[in-house]
């Protein structure tokens, strides 16, 4: 058997958004606070409580789907989809069904190869459950024994964003949801904390023989909190597919529960008992129907997005830096320092890697500043380069005085420090020179530590060399 | 002073207190002797204030709005323990008035009835003679305001249920223009119908209350601005058009005896000036049942979900969650309920939507169109509010179509959100028959106006004959 099998992986995503109250009441909305502190007879679903929709997450849903190039709808449509659960008071969510705000959008991905296109289906706008805990030794669903009810979380905003089947790799559908999250952080909509919960996705996986344009049985993972689980999850998954089918057997069409700490992915139900949810429209409220001009005004908040400038700087740079400086939210910053006449692959260096290192936050530096460091970096000793770059956050941060070092390369001011050295170390230049080559980096160190760190560490070797042989 | 609560209007019980003559505590004992003297023969109330704050005259209200720290059941045993933590506006907006709140009044179970035999608690009776029903759902505040056990009420109307206990207990109720009065608190039944309304002696009084409860309210989208009330003077009719749809005239099931108080009462009508014209509402009357028994059951379906024994009200116990809530809602739903649940699941369910909640929707876009071209030619279209006078207790309870068949003449304009008025307009066989004014969206200042002067000509004595 040779066929090769090609995986189709399609995701949802849940977002919360962090508005100040909550979908569709006044309660405080925020992570946290005493178990059920934050409620109140409409997010409980005490009777004759009604909704009223929260303008604001109308609003920031509508500019998430502009950042994904939807259409918003003219008039949105909000359903109920009703089943019994605990952690739903109403025994109805309100949801969008077939009038959804945002509709037939896409995401660029960048990737080394080029730009991978991923079709939004749709983004809509809905609320979100009440935390059930479920109490067991484990502290996962599987296998619980009681449940407790935390309605704070109830009623939170929650945007779905559900994609086409259009992703055909664990690796790129990991590096959507990392752009994705990326997206909605940067729009201010939400802080996309997997840990927190504020961000959710479930993938749906099938395989098929390559070449086809078949769609398969699809099965569902679900309860994935980070984007290597999800990735893990779906390398996971196409396997035990594509083991199936070699097998000649059928993948049944389920819901699996994805546990990282074991190898299987248990079942949780499978869709023989699936849910008719009887979607209706929800008469307790009127269609929502955004004016062009507010779509225009909210179009016209949004700034340059990630993947835009993943691009742009991949014209300049490797996609791998412009990647890592994006999402390292560097970019902004290496933009400036080039302006200001840094090499740009210099500067990326040196923000990717010993910038980053510093923990300084990028909005607080003087680009100037930085640039006549990075552009001095070959020419000042290593340790005051250092001690510069951990100021450069620094309100009245300078370079002069750091530029005015300038590394030692002169032999004839070396060679007298490196013998006297090699005086000192009898033993160890004795080793050296019966084969223990290893013992450079030995006099190399002590040179250095002798004339500050503003030797010249290339002119050093060389000259350590020379000297010992 | 002695008050005879039987003969009292609520604008009159306002005059005693406001001039002094009566304190608003007397008053209100005035009314709570009422109560003990006739509620037990009546039942009309499920549940009564022995005090309640306030400087004003004493209200009824029906026991599916919520009154905070006042049980609220909605004649149900699942919310026999429910007390609610907050008011609903309505509620808000009588205690801005100074109204108090005298006692919750019976109702069908969640509103779902049309003789309030459907009580989780019991029916109540109709003052003119306990033998028969009061109507329903609201038939006890019809029945509390009809035998002077409260000066007003407040009811809620989904199909009729504010109209109809008002014809069959003689007095007046309006039904209002959908999205005018908030329906925040209210334990709802079918949210694009349910209407709270006002449930009164007289015409003038029932605008009042209409002008207190009415207006946009924040807490419910679906509320509007409403225009402003104008409590009617007038003594004729000069200039109003009044179309009489026939099939709402002559459908089968129509008593004589309303006939020809009907036909009375539009005699008079030309008679004070209006013109009276036959017009034609086909489809809203030959539909209107059955689309009303598709929407307002799948609406209820979601709305009676809530109710699960997690939070409040019922619960018994179960092995597991599912258990739990199996256990709860077969406990605590009585059967109209249930047979609405049922209805309405399955005309929302996968295979089954298109051809039963679409296609009602698409016929309630016709009975609203009908409507609307009627009301170019019209300012008012009138009809029997119910097509009996009030009827035996017992007499229906075993066949659902036939109480269904009950509210035939008030569905229509419900499916359409628009006003509907019922004031008395004769006796037949010794029982009070109602007519049942429609106006157009937010008519009801137009209304108030014909109903009033009808009123006055009619001259009809709402104080039951056995109380006189």
């Amino acid at each position: 058997m040779t066929t090769a099998w090609e995986p189709v992986i399609g995701l949802e995503i849940h977002v919360q958004l962090k508005t100040e109250t909550k979908m569709f009441c006044r309660c405080r909305n925020g992570f946290g606070g005493e178990p059920n502190s934050q409620t109140c007879p409409v997010c409980l679903a005490f009777p004759g409580a009604l909704p009223v929709p929260n303008r604001r997450a109308i609003e920031e849903t509508i500019k998430l789907g502009l950042a994904l190039d939807c259409a918003i709808a003219e008039r949105a449509v909000f359903h109920r989809k009703n089943y019994f659960y605990p952690d739903n008071p109403k025994a109805y969510q309100i949801s969008q069904y077939d009038e959804p705000l945002c509709a037939g959008g896409h995401l660029d991905v960048p990737t080394g190869d080029g730009v991978t296109r991923i079709g939004i289906t749709r983004a809509h706008l809905e609320e979100d459950a009440a935390k059930n805990v479920h109490v067991a030794a484990s502290g996962r669903i599987h296998g619980a024994t009681a449940t407790l009810v935390d309605f704070n979380r109830c009623g939170t905003p929650l945007v779905e964003i559900v994609t086409e089947p259009d992703l055909h790799d664990a690796e790129t559908a990991k590096r959507f949801l990392q752009l994705l999250r990326q997206t909605v952080v940067e729009l201010g909509l939400s802080d996309a904390e997997l840990e927190h919960g504020s961000m959710r996705f479930d993938v749906n996986v099938s395989v098929r023989p390559a070449g086809s344009d078949e769609l398969r049985t699809r099965t569902e993972l679900k309860n994935m909190n980070s984007f290597n689980f999800a990735a893990k999850g779906i390398e996971r998954e196409i396997a035990r597919q594509v083991r199936i089918y070699e097998e000649g057997g059928v993948v049944d069409q389920e819901t699996l529960h994805f546990d990282p700490a074991h190898e299987e992915s248990p079942p949780m139900r499978s869709k023989e008992e699936a849910q008719d949810y009887r979607y209706f429209p929800e008469p307790d409220l009127v269609p929502v129907e955004p004016g062009a001009e507010l779509v225009e005004r909210l179009r016209g908040e949004i700034v340059e997005l990630p993947g835009g400038r993943i691009t742009r700087i991949a014209e300049t740079l490797s996609f791998y830096d412009a990647d890592v400086l994006v999402t390292g939210g560097l970019d902004r910053l290496w933009v400036a320092v080039v302006d200001a006449g840094a090499d740009p692959k210099d500067a990326a260096n040196v923000l990717a890697n010993q910038f980053v290192a510093t923990g300084i936050d990028p909005g607080a530096v003087g680009a100037g500043e930085l640039a006549k460091l990075v552009s001095a970096r070959a020419e000042i000793p290593r340790a005051a380069f250092d001690e510069a770059l951990a100021k450069v956050g620094e309100p009245d941060f300078s370079a002069d005085p750091y530029l005015a070092q300038k590394v030692v390369a002169d032999t004839a001011e070396l060679d007298p420090i490196i013998e006297r050295i090699i005086e000192a170390n009898p033993g160890q230049a004795g080793q050296y020179r019966s084969g223990k080559h290893g013992l450079l980096g030995f006099f190399v160190g002590q040179v250095m530590k002798e004339t500050g760190g503003s030797a010249d560490p290339r002119v050093v070797n060389e000259r350590v060399r020379a000297l010992l042989g | 002073m002695t008050v005879d609560t039987l003969r009292l209007s609520a604008e009159e019980a306002n005059r005693l207190v406001t001039d002094g003559e009566v304190s608003s505590d007397e008053l209100y004992r005035a009314y709570l002797d009422a109560i003990g003297e006739r509620d037990p023969e009546l039942h009309a109330f499920l549940y009564v204030c022995e005090n309640d704050p306030g400087a004003g005259i004493p209200i009824a209200i029906k026991d599916v709005i919520g009154t905070r720290g006042i049980p609220t059941t909605a004649g149900s045993k699942i919310l026999e323990s429910y007390i609610p933590v907050y008011d609903a506006t309505v509620i808000a907006n009588c205690r801005k008035r100074g109204l108090r709140v005298i006692g919750k009044t019976n109702t069908d179970e969640f509103a779902m009835g049309s003789s309030t035999e459907n009580s989780a608690f019991g029916p109540s009776h109709n003052p003119w003679d306990p033998s028969r029903v009061p109507g329903g759902s609201g038939g006890g505040s019809a029945a509390a305001v009809s035998a002077g056990l409260a000066p007003w009420a407040l009811g809620s109307d989904t199909g009729g249920s504010i109209k109809q206990p008002a014809a069959l207990c003689g007095h007046v109720g309006l039904r209002p223009t959908y999205g005018t009065v908030s329906r925040y608190g209210v334990v709802a039944f079918a949210s694009s119908l349910d209407q709270v309304g006002p449930v009164a002696r007289n015409v003038r009084d029932c605008a009042f209350l209409y002008s207190v409860i009415s207006g946009r309210d924040e807490h419910d989208s679906t509320t509007v601005d409403v225009p402003e009330v104008e409590l009617p003077t007038a003594e004729d009719l000069k200039g109003l058009r009044i179309g009489v749809p026939k099939e709402m005239n002559g459908v089968d099931g129509i008593e004589p005896g309303v006939s020809a108080a009907v036909h009375k009462a539009l005699e008079l009508a030309e008679s004070l000036g209006a013109t009276v014209e036959e017009c034609s509402l086909p489809r809203s009357v030959d539909y209107g049942v059955a689309c009303y028994y598709v929407v307002s059951p799948a609406e209820a379906s979601a709305n009676l979900a809530r109710y699960d024994g997690v939070r409040f009200g019922l619960r018994d116990d179960g092995a597991d969650f599912r258990e739990m809530v199996m256990k709860t809602r077969d406990a605590g739903f009585g059967d109209e309920p249930k047979r609405r649940i049922m209805v309405g699941t399955y005309a929302l369910s996968s295979g089954y939507y298109d051809a039963y909640y679409r296609t009602a929707q698409k016929v309630r876009t016709v009975i609203k169109r009908e409507h609307d071209e009627l009301f170019e030619r019209f300012d008012v279209l009138v009809s029997p509010t119910s097509p009996t006078v009030a009827f035996p207790i017992g007499a229906k309870i075993d066949d659902p179509v036939a109480m269904y068949m009950n509210d035939v003449l008030t569905i229509p304009s419900c499916m359409a959100g628009l006003p509907g008025l019922n004031i008395p307009c004769g006796l037949s066989e010794g029982l009070p028959v109602g007519l049942q004014l429609i106006g157009p969206q937010f008519g009801e200042n137009t209304i108030f106006r014909a109903a009033h002067a009808l009123e006055q000509a009619i001259g009809f004595d709402v104080v039951p004959e056995r109380l006189r």
